[in-house]
């Protein structure tokens, strides 16, 4: 029988000299399914996300990659193992071209690890092909010889998700992915989420309660370091306590 | 495929790749690097060819600074150890241990490569700042121990190295002989740390400096990569520290001075850091400088700090980079 849960964490406790940041979270996401963590500023999000992505290591509990123990890993380790996170500022190589930006993912991914110092860049040539197709299919291929600091914020997400992509990752870590982001961005960058997250796990931290709504198949509420709620979207923003935790309740 | 946009030009010693031209060059730096030899070729009939050779050995002491300082954007503020334990190491090689020129700063180079191995292992977990003073700290440590080892000469350093034969055949004592060898081994130094930059590792390199954290969410292991090209321009400025010392039959305590590190910073500097050229050029003015200037003594070091000012204040981004600015183009 296949353990169809992608990522779990079990007992999660992160402190920071006595305060805890997250205490006791469990999660189980199952795989091919977009999850996204949501709470009130100080809930404990960010830093469950940097626990997941191995930013920081828990004080307790651990974490499981399709059954197995990831929670002594280094944060390249985990990203080799097809683990791969965004960031809330776009995260571009921004002196380097777009079509350098995505190729230095593929290096990645099709070499392992680039030691060959004593080589031409002409050697990487042959992924270009590959680099450009991938740049294609966020909207950036006439792009490609562009300076990756000169893109507008939009772009360069877009630049950020082809990167991601290069690595053919099985699970995606998404950090508030459309933070500062213009209404039409956000049309653009949803979509294009909902089209890679096809065959994929995604995990998010986002703000924007109607993005939430719109691509999430599950939702966890975390409040203080807890969670407060979990479910579909529908059935969780009715849940009074979310609803307090979110906007108050007027003492009687 | 798509039609490769070059127009927009970086800040950064990376170039378009759509410029490639021969040998995996942009023409821009074909141009240069043809150039370059040609100058290196005809330098010693118009100057003091000892004076060239000292340029040359500190241009490639710059550029093996540059190295960290251009493609991870990492300061290291002790790079004068290396040039100089290669220099005494070399100097011992040849005098008492009765090495060829060619073996003694091989040897010097092979200490390098130990020590800039230690040191950096130890110091690329540091970023900024506190990379710097880390990489300065182990430097005077290299250069008590010079102060104190007894093979080095203490105060006196390491006088009268021989010159010999280069592979027990060719006489060095001829300055020209010496030139061409130094010529050689400048212009294969050069290609190699050409090559390193634009290699699949060297864009490894600028993807960290450019975001690091980025660069580990795509599963690489920044710390090896940055300790690597660490023990790479440690191994360069040895290659520079053993030249320099058969060349000038010295090793002294200047070469393991922290005065020494400050200035292969600032021949980076005002050659421009994020050129690949650049510091040869400021090695070139650093070095003449010192030179049209010895006679005002102290002065040197007051006109030096002037032009360092200026430098910093008119063109931040050094002689070659506001030049490339300027042409549009990366030099």
């Amino acid at each position: 029988m296949v353990d169809d849960i992608a990522l779990r964490a079990s007992g999660l406790i992160m402190e920071f000299k006595g305060f805890r940041a997250v205490d006791g979270v469990d999660l189980a996401i199952p795989r091919g399914t977009i999850h996204a963590l949501i709470g009130p500023n100080g809930a404990g999000k960010s830093t469950c996300f940097n626990l997941l992505t191995k930013v920081l290591t828990p004080t307790a509990g651990a974490i499981h990659f399709e059954g197995r123990d990831i929670t002594g890993l280094s944060p390249a380790n985990v990203a080799r193992l097809g683990i791969v996170r965004s960031f809330q500022i776009s995260a571009v190589f921004g002196t380097m071209t777009v079509l350098e930006n995505v190729r230095i993912a593929l290096q990645r991914h099709r070499h392992g690890d680039s030691w060959d110092f004593w080589r031409s860049d002409r050697v990487l040539a042959h992924l270009h092909e590959e680099a450009l197709a991938l740049l294609a299919s966020v909207g950036l291929a006439d792009y490609a010889g562009h300076v990756a600091n000169d893109l507008p914020y939009g772009r360069k997400r877009a630049l950020e998700i082809a990167t991601t992509l290069a690595l053919e990752p099985r699970v995606l870590l998404l950090d508030e992915p459309m933070a500062g982001m213009t209404q039409e961005d956000v049309t653009r960058i949803s979509a294009l989420i909902r089209k890679v997250a096809v065959g994929r796990t995604v995990v998010m931290v986002e703000h924007n309660l109607s993005v939430v709504a719109d691509l999430s198949d599950r939702i966890t509420v975390l409040a203080r370091g807890k969670i407060l709620a979990e479910g579909e979207y529908a059935d969780v923003a009715r849940d009074p306590r979310v609803i307090e935790a979110y906007i108050g309740v007027a003492h009687a | 495929m798509t039609e490769i946009n070059t127009s927009h030009a970086a800040d950064t010693i990376a170039f378009p790749k759509g410029e490639a031209a021969a040998l995996g060059m942009s023409r821009t730096h074909l141009v240069m690097m043809v150039g370059l030899v040609a100058l290196v070729a005809m330098a010693p009939f118009a100057f003091y060819p000892l004076f060239v050779v000292k340029v040359l050995c500190f241009a490639l002491f710059a550029l093996s600074l540059n190295l960290m300082l251009g493609n991870l954007g990492l300061l290291s503020f002790g790079h004068a150890a290396y040039f100089g334990l290669s220099s005494y190491s070399a100097a011992h090689a040849a005098k008492v241990m009765g090495f060829t020129p060619e073996l003694a700063i091989l040897f010097g180079v092979v200490v390098a490569l130990v020590v800039g191995a230690v040191i950096g292992a130890l110091s690329v977990r540091r970023k900024g700042i506190y990379f710097a003073m880390v990489t300065l700290a182990f430097a005077q440590m290299v250069y008590f121990f010079s102060l104190q080892a007894r093979f080095t000469g203490g105060e006196d350093g390491i006088q009268q190295v021989p010159r010999g034969q280069l592979f027990g055949l060719i006489s060095l004592q001829n300055d020209m002989t010496l030139y061409a060898l130094v010529a050689t081994l400048f212009v294969l130094g050069v290609l190699a740390l050409y090559r390193i930059t634009y290699s699949p590792f060297g864009h490894i390199l600028r993807s960290i400096r450019d975001n690091e954290g980025r660069a580990i969410s795509l599963g690489y292991r920044v710390n090896l990569y940055k300790w690597l090209a660490f023990v790479l321009g440690a191994g360069f400025a040895g290659l520079a520290g053993g030249m320099k010392a058969i060349s000038f039959q010295l090793a002294s305590l200047t070469d393991v001075y922290w005065g020494m590190s400050g200035e292969v910073v600032l021949m980076a500097l005002i050659g421009g850091m994020n050129t690949f050229f650049g510091p040869i050029v400021g090695a070139a003015l650093v070095v003449w400088m010192q030179n049209e200037l010895a006679s005002f003594g102290a002065w040197v070091t007051i006109v030096q700090g002037l032009v360092f000012m200026v430098c910093i204040l008119a063109f931040r981004k050094g002689i070659l980079g506001t030049l490339g600015q300027f042409l549009t183009r990366k030099l």
